[in-house]
């Protein structure tokens, strides 16, 4: 067991919280937590969804008041009320949502708050002094300038959380604070941001880090600090910073069988569903052709961008198929819409939670029964023992961390929602399941968890479609992978010839060796 | 931007039936009148187009425009000077933004219900303080106000004492008007913030933004801006009746907002766009009447033109981002 909590030593200390409280309607959401980061020091903070991280996080940089707690920077005893005092004193928050306005250019949000002016009171913006700052920014992250100018909403979710990073980047920073940070950026665009805080660094910024993704965790961080439950569940210092060790503070357990293989045979069957010579509005020009085998998991790798999920969303009804067809069981398939693809047990997990999976204002349980209402429907309406009967099973089966199942999913933290949004398709009894970036944002454990349930489905005999950039996902799940490349099909790999360089390599756009 | 040319285009189609109907529409002395309707329709068209920037919107419009019309009367009639009513009037307006704004900010209410309920009490303000009201009657009254009220009128409305339109000062004042709102939603630091909130409250707030004071000074130039237009009203009518003054302006110059590209999701619009959309309105009634039908079938002109407008305008944007 390495040593609970090593103190930091040698360097000044920056930010000092000691007991952070916040207590949520049902939620005790931090029960006591104290953390310390030095100057220059890159902080990870670890935990299980709804372990209290993001609030932690939202606590130190104003965003909400605590119950009880001190926080001290440099020294001096702080309390922000608004986001806007924490980063005049030099504490920057880049949320695990994003937080753009897409409507502005990327140079309105970077200077959003803090606009440069002239004309005093009237606030005049000094365009050309904006422009100049804002393309230094940029190409701080790796952005080129030319983006200056583009509205937010054009860019691919990796860019615009680059454009998050490179707006802390411009504030005068003490403490930046990043929650879950690459969990849209690319290999590439994660490289690329391991400098920008290695920069960061030595220029004396501190940085709390959050991340789900430990191997990450394990790149970036000076020290590791473990949150479960509210609490602090330990600390590890550089040296002692593994996988391991992580996973059994977080959980309290060992894992095993990270990535089952219990339920499949290894080998499809028959394909279930299969897209032949497939063109869709708003899609590459190059037809897409391929299969999807009863009882295996398909793995469809490839760069952010590659056109993925946009071939997933044609098959699931939402654009317009133009050429080729879908066969279902051998059969073709007509799918003019989401309901159709449903209809035929095609079923999609999307990729944008919060934009396509929940209805955020509403209970849990809501969004549980929503796609199944059909079946818990009777000529009374709604058949309240067997809506309650399903809540309470995949709440519990997914260890869903809400009070009750009439908590608004909106208030869950970012893991479990992803959660609802298993328990919500899973409860149907798909023959065909898309997964679209199954795990983004879930926690070590969940995931577990998540693998073995699809695992188990796969096991069933249902056609496991699994969009994912989790290199180490993809290798240990799938059964059989199809890398993209620019909108088209750049290969097939599987067996033997599945390996990290292979999908790599076509996935950036080389040849099959 | 092409939400731009379709109300020029529009706008251009209007104006072209209007001068080809009846050589006496495309008179230049009927163009000036057009012109200044327009520009009193513009000025509350600026108000709901700010609140619908930042995602709101306001229905006490049209009452605020009724009771600051009777109040300016009343407070003539009372013996205020039209210069100082002028400013008591607006000060009016100020009042009501700051209580929509503080309610909806910081009681968190939502802006159609505290705007809806504005709209029945300042109604009901304006038959309190006064039935009918006129410049006539405040001449009667107080004969050494002429000199100051005819001053005004020519100023605001463009008519000289004889009650003849000279030149259309009410479009002038709304060019003017929406050259300064242009100003600090395209130049300023102010106007980042609204489109800003408008679009997105949160990432706002988040970049440090007082959200709030932001919202709560739009619903206060809104409602100001209302209260102008109550002004030139009464200015530009021969009496004022409580219960009907401005009665359903506030569903104009929200047409007129969206017609310029102003989105109802909030944070879009441009100053130009609430110019040109406030100007179809009037073209359009004018046209009608001068098509010769009957006045009551105008209603349902209108809205069936905006119905298409809106149809062609969804099926360009559509397009547009196909192509993207
Ligand atoms: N505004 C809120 N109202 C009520 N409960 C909340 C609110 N925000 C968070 N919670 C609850 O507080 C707990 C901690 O949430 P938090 O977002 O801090 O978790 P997290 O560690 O960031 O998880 P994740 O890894 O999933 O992002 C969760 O149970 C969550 O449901
Ligand atoms: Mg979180």
């Amino acid at each position: 067991m390495p040593p609970l909590r090593p103190q930091v030593t040698g360097a000044s200390i920056r930010l000092q919280v000691t007991g952070a409280r916040k207590q949520f309607p049902g939620v005790l959401a931090l029960d006591g937590v104290s953390i310390t980061l030095a100057v220059g020091e890159v902080l990870a903070v670890v935990g299980e969804n709804g372990a209290g991280k993001s609030t932690l996080m939202k606590i130190v940089a104003g965003v909400y008041d605590s119950d009880a707690g001190e926080i001290q920077l440099d020294g001096q005893p702080v309390r922000f009320k608004t986001p806007g005092e924490a980063i005049r004193a030099g504490v920057s928050l880049i949320h695990q949502e994003l937080n753009l306005a897409e409507n502005l250019t990327v140079t309105d949000n970077l200077f959003l708050g803090r606009e440069l002016t002239t004309g005093g009171g009237l606030r005049i913006l000094n365009r050309r002094e904006m422009s100049a700052r804002a393309s230094e920014l940029l190409s701080r992250v790796g952005l080129p300038a030319s983006r200056a100018f583009a509205r937010v909403e054009t860019l691919p979710p990796g860019e615009k959380q680059l454009v998050e990073v490179a707006r802390a980047l411009g504030m005068d920073v003490r403490v930046l604070i990043m929650d879950e940070p690459t969990s849209s950026l690319t290999q590439k665009e994660t490289e690329r941001l391991y400098e920008v805080i290695d920069a960061l660094k030595s220029t004396g910024v501190s940085i709390l880090y959050i991340s789900h993704r430990l191997a990450e965790v394990k790149r970036v961080a000076d020290r590791v600090c473990v949150l479960r439950d509210g609490r602090n569940a330990g600390e590890l210092a550089k040296a002692d910073i593994t996988h391991d060790n992580m996973v059994r503070f977080m959980v309290g357990r060992d894992l095993k069988q990270f990535y089952p293989k219990v339920h499949r045979k290894g080998v499809g069957g028959a394909p279930v569903l299969s897209a032949r010579e497939l063109l869709f509005r708003g899609g590459p020009t190059t037809p897409a052709s391929f299969e999807v085998r009863s009882g295996e998991i398909l793995g469809m790798a490839g760069l952010v961008g590659a056109g993925r999920t946009e071939l997933s969303e044609a098959i699931f009804g939402v654009r317009h198929i133009t050429g080729g067809e879908i066969l279902l069981d051998g059969k073709p398939l007509r799918v003019r819409s989401p309901r159709d693809a449903i209809a035929a047990g095609i079923l999609l997990v999307p990729e944008d939670r919060r934009l396509h999976g929940l209805v955020l204002p509403e209970s849990v349980g809501f969004n549980l029964s929503l796609p199944s209402l059909d079946r818990l429907a009777s000529w009374f309406g709604v058949r309240v023992g067997a809506e309650r009967e399903l809540h309470r099973d995949w709440i519990a089966r997914l260890r869903v961390k809400t009070p009750s199942s009439a908590q608004p999913a909106a208030l869950l933290s970012g893991g479990n929602q992803q959660k609802v949004v298993y328990g919500k398709w899973l409860a149907r009894n798909p023959k065909v399941l898309i997964l679209d970036e199954p795990t983004r944002g879930v926690d070590v454990g969940a995931k577990a968890e998540i693998y073995a349930l699809i695992d188990e489905l796969a096991g069933r005999g249902v056609a496991v479609w699994m969009i994912t950039s989790d290199m180490e996902e993809l290798l240990g799940m799938a059964d059989r992978v199809v890398v993209m490349h620019e909108g088209h099909i750049a290969g097939e790999l599987s067996g033997e010839t599945l390996t990290e360089e292979a999908v790599m390599q076509l996935a950036t756009g080389g040849k099959r060796t | 931007m092409t939400r731009i040319l379709g109300v020029l285009g529009l706008l251009i189609v209007l104006y072209a039936l209007l001068i080809e109907s009846n050589p006496a529409a495309g008179s230049s002395r009927n163009l000036m009148y057009v012109a200044n309707i327009q520009g009193r329709y513009g000025v509350v068209t600026l108000a709901a187009a700010l609140v619908i920037i930042v995602g709101g919107i306001d229905l006490s419009i049209g009452s605020v425009v009724g009771c600051s019309a009777v109040m300016f009367g009343v407070l003539m009639e009372e013996g205020v000077h039209p210069f100082a009513a002028v400013g008591w009037t607006l000060l009016f307006g100020v009042q009501v933004g700051l209580v929509n704004g503080l309610l909806i900010t910081k009681l968190r209410l939502q802006p159609f219900l505290v705007t809806l309920c504005g709209m029945f009490i300042y109604r009901g303000e304006a038959r309190l303080i006064g039935g009918v009201v006129s410049p006539a009657q405040v001449i009667d009254e107080h004969p050494h106000f002429e000199h100051s009220l005819n001053t005004l009128t020519y100023l605001l409305i463009g008519k000289n004492e004889k009650g003849a339109l000279v030149f259309p000062a009410m479009f002038i004042l709304l060019l003017v008007l929406a050259v300064v709102i242009g100003f600090f939603l395209h130049r300023t630091a102010y106007g980042r913030y609204w489109y800003a909130i408008g679009h997105n409250e949160l990432a706002a707030k988040y970049a440090g933004v007082n959200v709030d004071r932001q919202r709560t000074i739009v619903y206060v130039i809104c409602s100001m801006l209302a209260s102008l237009g109550g002004i030139l009203l009464f200015l530009d009518s021969s009496t004022i009746q409580a219960d009907s003054a401005g009665a359903g302006l506030e569903l104009y110059a929200i047409l007129g907002a969206v017609l310029g590209g102003c989105s109802l999701r909030g944070g879009e619009g441009t100053a130009i766009g609430m110019v040109l959309g406030a100007m179809v309105l009037p073209v359009l009634e004018t046209l009608v009447s001068f098509r010769g039908l009957k006045n009551n079938v105008i209603p349902a002109v209108i809205g069936l033109t905006l119905l298409v407008g809106t149809i062609v305008d969804e099926l360009i944007r559509r397009r547009s981002r196909v192509h993207r």
